[in-house]
């Protein structure tokens, strides 16, 4: 019972921190960081969907009765990784331009700025 | 063995994140970022996800963190902890881990093969008819390329469009509230590190097998784990580490940055193209069937022609978004120095 669902819950522990990584700290990069560790639950979960008992990587082999695991999800989270890299390089490039006109990458810094004005 | 495999990588990967979490030097923060992502790579692999576990580490550990250096060096390092605490965030962060892993409990054991994922019409279709439909032995570049190609299409787009953003996020002249100057931790007389003779020559030896790899990696996807990503990832880390042990100035000498913004746009134009020429031939929209003298031959130049078309954006806009955040700190001593 315990091992069953053991791959399960790692995954729902790597996504409580990456939950708390983004709520919890003010910088702007480590909320990035915490973005990235969220996705990597997401994509952990899905593709553990796909795994079969005693299955092989979806590539034909020679001869019959191999078991494939199932491509679908590998499809859905191999683009998903180089979507996610490209709106986390979004995400710094406005990191660039918010230290640019604040002067600091502190959420909390910034904050106290936009109220001063 | 294969448990104890499982559970030391998980226990690893959660120790890796918590240091993550912990640790407030951002580059210390980066480098085990980019651990995580290898020993997540290790974990697809034992999930038989070779095509994904081939993507992560190129993109986990190679351009991401690339690109959180990138900017760590124009942001600085060092993170300020918060004054005020607030239980809030570690409160909902553990209600929501409750709910999941009360809903885990429903969920089946993983592997088990009678659950609706395994068992769905189209999961039969992929792996007992697609080998002889498409003709392609790896069957995640015939689900990826041709039955989900219009899926795909739009991906690329999605890539293309950060690839732009981030260019037009980064040209724009920054315009500074008070006048202080950037302290620029990167001295210019050390750009590149010159002066270092090892990572010169070993990288002079490494790039040709790198852009060698990144080669069969594009056009072996048909048969092993690879394709236009996995390949544009690998391809773009090449030039990247040319750019970082020899200069951007001689990166750009040899591809400059309209070139790359012509390919950026060109890759997407390619697979969009092969959609048209599709329609035009009579056959739906990325129906690649009718673009060969048979079914099958037609499959095999429609999935070449797509792939080529991802691995020419995702190179071009990978190199278009590390232009953007290397070029940057010149610009911003051009700006200072007027």
């Amino acid at each position: 019972m315990f091992f069953d669902h053991f791959n399960y819950w790692i995954f729902v522990i790597l996504l409580m921190i990456g939950l708390y990584t983004v709520m919890s700290r003010s910088n702007l990069i480590k909320k990035m960081i915490g973005l990235s560790i969220f996705q990597i639950a997401v994509f952990l979960f899905y593709i553990s969907l796909g795994k079969i008992e005693d299955g092989t990587a979806p590539i034909l082999l020679e001869g019959d009765g191999v078991i494939y695991s199932n491509p679908l999800p590998h499809v859905l989270i191999l683009t998903a990784i180089v979507v996610g890299v490209a709106t986390t390089a979004l995400g710094l490039a406005l990191i660039v331009r918010i230290k640019e006109s604040f002067g600091t990458i502190d959420e909390d810094e910034i904050l106290l700025q936009e109220e001063d004005k | 063995m294969e448990e104890f495999t499982d559970i030391f990588l998980m226990l690893l990967l959660i120790a890796g994140t918590l240091g993550v979490l912990y640790v407030s030097n951002l580059f210390v923060a980066t480098m085990l970022l980019g651990a995580v992502s290898l020993i997540v790579a290790l974990i697809f692999v034992t999930l038989d996800a070779v095509d994904v576990a081939f993507t992560e580490a190129a993109v986990g550990a190679g351009i991401s963190t690339v690109l959180y250096l990138g900017t760590l060096a124009m942001v600085g390092s060092k993170e300020k902890t918060r004054s005020k605490k607030s239980p809030l965030p570690l409160l909902v962060s553990l209600a929501v881990g409750g709910l999941l892993i009360y809903a885990t409990l429903d969920l089946p054991v993983i592997g088990s093969p009678d659950t609706p994922v395994q068992t769905s019409r189209l999961t039969d279709r992929f792996i007992n008819v697609s080998p002889n439909e498409i003709g392609v032995p790896n069957m995640v570049t015939s689900v990826l390329a041709s039955y989900r190609g219009f899926d795909t299409f739009g991906e690329v787009t999605v890539i293309f469009t950060a690839g732009i953003a981030v260019l037009m996020i980064l040209r724009q002249r920054h315009t500074r509230r008070e006048e202080e100057p950037i302290e620029n931790p990167t001295n210019p007389d050390q750009k590149g590190s010159l002066h270092d003779i090892v990572p010169h020559v070993v990288s002079k030896l490494l790039i040709p097998f790198i852009l060698l790899f990144g080669l069969y990696v594009q056009f072996h996807g048909d048969f092993g784990p690879g394709g236009g990503f996995q390949a544009g990832v690998i391809f773009a880390a090449g030039f990247i580490l040319y750019s970082l042990v020899f200069g951007l100035d001689n990166l750009k000498q040899l591809i400059s940055a309209r070139f790359v913004e012509f390919l950026l746009a060109a890759g997407v134009l390619l697979y969009g193209g092969v959609g048209v020429v599709s329609m035009l031939m009579g056959a739906n929209f990325l129906d690649y069937n009718v673009l060969g003298s048979t079914p099958v031959a037609g499959q095999h130049l429609g999935i070449l022609l797509v792939e080529l078309g991802v691995g020419i954006t995702v190179t071009a806009a990978m190199l278009a978004i590390f232009f953007g955040f290397a070029g940057r700190p010149d610009e911003i001593e051009d700006s200072n120095g007027h």
